[in-house]
């Protein structure tokens, strides 16, 4: 079982290297990266691939690690008692179960997400060592033990809000999703738009990248806006030339909101591109 | 196996635990690589480093251990026979060559001169037209100019080989221990967020309220969580003038930015050190000063105190009476140094200068005596802990 990268994720050798570490040994998989580099879609990818099941757990601030165990609704069984319903006696009919818990059970080996790790409180990785490290955890209301069938692929993602704690990041492997170069970049945008023209691809890669470089932007235009933009692009029938003539930094590209969503760096970089006009 | 690199991995304070090296093994053992150094360098990063703040420091330990050791395909090349090499350099090269060959004496006077400089040459070797190395006028090594040259570790893909992945040395700006740039901007700020958000027990939580109640068979059972406010309050004091106005920026906008997280923060300007007058805009700041003791009396002693400034200077700035270059200063500036700190008990100092060079400056000494040694590097290492100083200090 290797993942390879899937005719819609292209995934660096590294990152794959990563990915089928993390399936031999059982170990999760911690991603980290700029925002818009592909780390949730990993996940999604690494199950359509495989043909695992997913089970996708994100993480709020207000999330908590037994959440993803279980979680006993008490207050359901309150309000069962005051009715006087049957159900109330066995404990078992208000555990809910959490999606560990389902990764856990699942008949064929399933890949598990937690998303955004680092939303959640500081002591939420710490609690849920165990139950990374052995694949099993105890319910206490019911006296069960649940122990994973099969090992799940485990893969966090964190956008780095938090230190995580060093007792957690021992159990895991860590790989950081670098921002791709232009080659694989032009490899990605090929994957999402096959049809796109050549010369057109070119023009907006230059463009692109030369944007990232604009000195002092808020947030750096990603992958994920790259594509959206081409989208644009493709749908408005922007003429090549539109692109490519022209010097990255020098002009304003067409429908340039796509890349920039801070209407602080908008202002920025028309200011620039302003001032580099009338030095011309 | 492997222990000597785990050791310098140690050494050049890469945080790796033994369990991590066990579990590199593992995944060795387990063969989820073979042969390929790359992915041995991906394989062993994916273990062994969980901080992308640390990978540049990994590259560099690895660069050093694994020096010299290539792809297994390009290590099996060293054992091919003499004789094979031999044939096929006939083979290929030209009569020309063959001539140049001859000029050099001869195809074993080639091998034998190879051979001892591979004893000789210490270390890699780039450049130059004597060594084994890449890119020289030797005739061994790959990459060179001169004809009769032996090929040694190269390829097809020369873009590949030509810098290791390791040497490339991509994660350098991650770094926590070099300069604030404009992406360690963003985590700073949430570090400094972190410090600016904490507070006591203090919020009742209805909901934690209602299930521990129920879970209590109806008996009250108040909990309470802990209340995020801004509380912190920050005294800053930038050094500007000269060669700190550019770090000033950084700071400033670092501050400014996280300004919504923080109850108050008031800036302050100085030049070299404080006396007994600061200014607020920077732009008019001869016509408007203000008395530092006006300052101290504004605000109570739950400020915490930040001074910005690389305290480079003439020792007599600190410790005599005129010793300012702007003006004649009545009172000397340990003096007013010592008030400040008199009257904010949590206070430190970010230096941008390397923390390395401290020692040659005579003032920074002074300055970090001053300070009871809460000088701390602005760098991303020196403001977390320069913070967490901070953040103890409330407690």
């Amino acid at each position: 079982m290797r993942f390879t990268g899937t005719e819609t994720y292209v995934a660096t050798d590294d990152l794959n290297l990563a990915v089928n570490a993390a399936i031999t040994l059982g170990r999760p998989l911690l991603i980290k990266g700029e925002p818009g580099t592909g780390k949730t879609m990993l996940a999604e990818e690494v199950a359509r691939a495989l043909g695992m099941p997913l089970y996708q757990w994100h993480v709020k601030s207000t999330t908590k690690a037994n959440q993803g165990l279980y979680e006993y609704d008490a207050v359901s069984r309150l309000r069962d008692s005051q009715l006087g319903d049957a159900r109330v006696h066995e404990i078992g009919n208000y555990i809910v179960k959490g999606k560990l818990w389902e990764a856990f059970e699942s008949e064929q080996r399933a890949v598990l997400l937690i998303d955004e790790i680092d939303k959640a409180d500081i002591e939420f990785p710490n609690d849920l060592l165990q139950e990374l490290d052995r694949m099993e955890f105890y319910v206490y209301e019911t006296r069960q033990l649940i122990k994973a069938r099969h090992r799940p692929v485990i893969i966090i993602t964190s956008n780095n809000e938090k230190e995580l704690p060093d007792a957690f990041l021992r159990r895991c492997f860590f790989h950081y999703i670098r921002f791709p170069d232009t080659e694989t970049m032009t490899q990605i945008v090929e994957v999402h738009y096959p049809g796109i023209k050549q010369v057109l691809l070119k023009g907006a890669l230059e463009t692109f990248f030369g944007m990232r470089e604009v000195p002092g932007l808020k947030k750096k235009p990603s992958t994920s806006e790259l594509l959206d933009w081409l989208k644009l692009l493709v749908a408005e029938e922007i003429p090549a030339e539109a692109l490519h003539s022209r010097e990255p930094g020098k002009t304003i590209p067409p429908l340039h909101g796509a890349l920039l969503k801070n209407e602080q760096d908008l202002g920025l970089f028309e200011r620039l591109v302003g001032i580099s006009r009338r030095g011309r | 196996m492997l222990v000597d690199f785990f050791l310098q991995l140690k050494q050049a304070k890469v945080p790796v635990t033994i369990r991590e090296y066990l579990s590199l093994l593992e995944a060795l053992d387990r063969q989820v690589v073979w042969g390929r150094v790359e992915d041995f360098y991906y394989l062993a990063r994916l273990c062994l480093v969980k901080d992308e703040t640390h990978f540049d420091k990994f590259d560099r330990v690895f660069a050093r251990y694994f020096e010299g050791v290539t792809d297994l395909g390009e290590e099996l090349e060293g054992h091919i026979p003499e004789e094979w090499l031999r044939r096929l350099a006939e083979l290929v090269l030209s009569e020309e060559e063959k001539a140049q060959v001859v000029a050099l004496g001869g195809f074993e006077k080639l091998m034998e001169t190879l051979k001892q400089r591979l004893a000789e040459q210490q270390g890699r070797h780039q450049g130059g037209n004597r060594w084994i190395g890449t890119s020289g006028r030797s005739p061994f090594g790959s990459y060179g100019y001169n004809p009769e040259g032996v090929r040694i570790g190269q390829e097809g893909s020369r873009h590949r080989r030509a810098v290791k992945v390791w040497d490339r040395r991509e994660f350098k700006n991650l770094d926590g221990s070099v300069e604030l740039g404009t992406r360690n901007i963003k985590v700073a700020l949430r570090r400094l967020r972190h410090f600016a958000r904490e507070g006591a027990p203090v919020e009742l939580d209805l909901p934690g309220t209602i299930r521990a109640t129920a879970k209590n068979a109806g008996y009250l059972d108040l909990q309470m969580v802990p209340k995020l406010h801004n509380k912190v309050k920050v005294l800053l004091f930038f050094d500007v003038g000269g060669s700190m106005d550019e770090h000033i920026k950084v700071c400033e906008e670092l501050f400014s930015a996280a300004r919504a997280e923080f109850k108050a923060l008031e800036y302050y300007y100085f030049h070299n050190f404080v006396y007994e007058s600061v200014w607020s805009d920077n732009q008019r700041y001869r016509a408007e000063r203000i008395d530092l003791w006006e300052v101290i009396h504004t605000y109570g002693p739950d400020y915490k105190l930040i001074f910005v400034g690389d305290a480079a200077m003439s020792p007599y700035e600190i410790s005599m009476v005129g010793g300012s270059v702007e003006h004649f200063n009545e009172e000397a500036g340990y003096v007013w140094g010592q008030r400040l700190l008199d009257a904010y008990k949590d206070a430190i100092w970010l230096n941008p200068t390397p923390q390395g060079w401290w020692h040659f400056t005579q003032s920074i000494g002074m300055v970090g005596q001053l300070m009871e040694g809460r000088m701390f590097p602005l760098t991303l290492e020196g403001i977390e802990e320069g913070i967490r100083l901070l953040s103890k200090g409330s407690a």
